[in-house]
């Protein structure tokens, strides 16, 4: 085991961090593999373990005790409060907005928190780079109360236009997500290895709120490629706890184990 | 029905085939058969392309993917998947691309004989500019704005499951992904089982498919490897990182594939 004092805090970690407090105890959240299911499964073992952690394969209630390595991993529907089809996950419990809160990778980002994950550079036929695609991602983004997007900063993800629209943010700025009928705010929050960005509440234009320990707000003014705004009142995030990090690296080593499954 | 036989009877060049499983129960017994008897120009079709596509896609057998997420789940991308779209390697590819709500709502609306099926999804999004399978539709009920999608009917729909009793009814329980649907929205229908029982005990969750829904159950132990059947073995975790070095590169994987595939032709009776 390792203890907080150890070693230095990654970026990975302090995202995941940011992730993890970002959910409220009792809300019910939607959650991809990766950084958002490492998040939502701290906040289960921390201040929030009432987290009802609903994964896209079925599995409603899953109560993992080692990280999943894809979103349909055995363990989840072993200790899920019930398994449903994919049809039935997406039309009875997302399509009703039943899910508080949704998180979301992206590709590309752009200042209204559009995300591509389809294709990047030349054209939708003969892409420079073909991307997964957009698995559940759209309807997500469009039902979910709220959307938490986590994503590391640089010009190449942070692009004034996203090259496709896989997943609406905030469309093209005030009005498009009423115009469009969505159910769901949209994303509340960006958290990336350098801070933590927010929808301004009267553009809809992301905007530096959070900046982490040692990190200058120019740094994440050169990683993005939009003039960014920063909030006047930017607060520091605060680093994780010795508890917060304990918890989490004992649940990346459940990971590593040899033959986990 | 051995499953050789059984990929031979329902498997035509050019014939549209899904084969689905939500990382639970991959039918990769199945695929890896059809690469065997050297299928060509199908339109595969499937939620989530990952491993069992690379490798068909890799191996020359597709003309067309419809699809709606097509990665290597938790290790990163499919390489075959991206040649093929990128450069036409093997084969050049056509794609048809959804969302997994609208995959998931097509096969519904194939199973239930429907044209179509209605969702909210797709809006604002540019994935309904390139698919000609997504289309908007106004509510007669209420005028609002809803999002159409095409059903699907494939020709042949292949699914895994865990066991089947000797007349062939077929039960499943974990993860039941878009299974179902897919043997009832499928004009033929192929499922493999991890074995074939006298009796099927009742389990919680579990669900049966009767026999006459069908056209084949075959028995395949580990036809699901290396991903998992809940209550027969684990999702092997490390082959799907393994595969990422084997597809990376066309010349390794061309060996993978004598040596893992071709080399058990006719073995498999």
């Amino acid at each position: 085991m390792t203890t907080a004092a150890d070693s230095e805090v990654t970026s990975d970690e302090l995202m995941t961090v940011a992730a993890s407090r970002a959910l409220r105890d009792g809300a019910v959240c939607f959650v991809g593999i990766g950084l958002p299911s490492t998040g939502a499964n701290l906040a289960r073992r921390t201040h929030a373990p009432n987290l009802v952690l609903v994964y896209e394969s079925g599995t409603i209630g899953a109560k993992p005790s080692t990280l999943p390595l894809s979103i349909g991993d055995g363990e989840l529907a072993e200790t899920a409060d019930s398994v449903v089809s994919v049809p039935e996950i997406f039309n009875y419990w997302l399509q009703p907005g039943r899910i508080d809160t949704g998180f979301l990778g992206a590709a590309q980002i752009d200042r209204y928190a559009n995300i591509n994950t389809t294709v990047i550079g030349g054209d939708y036929d003969t892409p420079k780079v073909r991307l997964p695609g957009a698995g559940g991602a759209p309807e997500i983004a469009a039902n979910c109360d709220q959307v938490i997007v986590i994503v590391r900063q640089s010009t190449r993800t942070f692009v004034e236009k996203v090259d496709f629209v896989t997943s609406v943010g905030f469309g093209s700025g005030p009005g498009s997500r009423e115009k469009l009928g969505f159910r769901g705010r949209g994303p509340v929050k960006v958290i990336t290895d350098l801070g933590v960005l927010e929808p301004d509440p009267e553009s809809c234009e992301l905007t530096l709120t959070q900046i982490h320990e040692g990190v200058d707000p120019d740094q994440a003014r050169e990683a993005t490629g939009w003039p960014l705004a920063v909030a006047d009142d930017l607060v520091v995030t605060a680093p994780p706890t010795p508890e917060e990090l304990e918890v989490l690296r004992d649940l990346l080593a459940t990971q590593k184990r040899p033959g986990q499954s | 029905m051995p499953l050789r036989q059984a990929v031979a009877n329902l498997v035509r060049d050019g014939d549209s085939v899904a084969l689905e499983g939500f990382t639970h129960l991959i039918p990769f017994a199945a695929g890896q058969e059809i690469i065997r008897q050297r299928r060509r120009d199908l339109t595969l079709i499937r939620l989530t392309p990952d491993v069992i596509f690379d490798q068909m896609i890799g191996a020359g057998c597709a003309r067309k993917l419809v699809f709606s997420w097509g990665g290597n789940p938790g290790v990163g991308s499919l390489h075959r998947f991206r040649d093929a779209v990128q450069r036409g390697w093997p084969v050049p590819i056509e794609i048809e691309e959804h969302s997994h709500a609208g995959m998931a709502n097509r096969y519904a609306a194939g199973a239930s004989d429907l044209p179509f099926a209605v969702l909210r999804g797709y809006v604002g999004t540019d994935l309904q500019k390139h698919t000609p399978t997504i289309k908007p539709i106004t509510c007669p009920f209420t005028g609002e704005q809803l999002t159409a999608v095409e059903a699907l009917r494939p020709d042949v729909g292949v699914v895994h499951a865990q066991r089947a009793d000797r007349e062939g009814n077929v039960q499943l329980w974990g993860i039941i992904g878009v299974q179902k649907e897919t043997v009832l929205a499928s004009e033929r229908s192929l499922v493999t089982v991890e074995e074939i029982v006298d009796e099927l005990e009742p389990l919680p969750g579990a669900i049966v498919i009767p026999t006459w829904a069908m056209t084949c159950v075959s028995e395949a132990p580990g036809g699901a490897k290396p991903s998992y059947a809940q209550g027969y073995y684990q999702r092997d975790n490390e082959a799907y990182r393994a595969w990422d070095e084997i597809s990376r590169d066309p010349d390794r994987f061309g060996q993978w594939l004598e040596e893992e595939i071709y080399a058990e032709e006719g073995s498999r009776v």
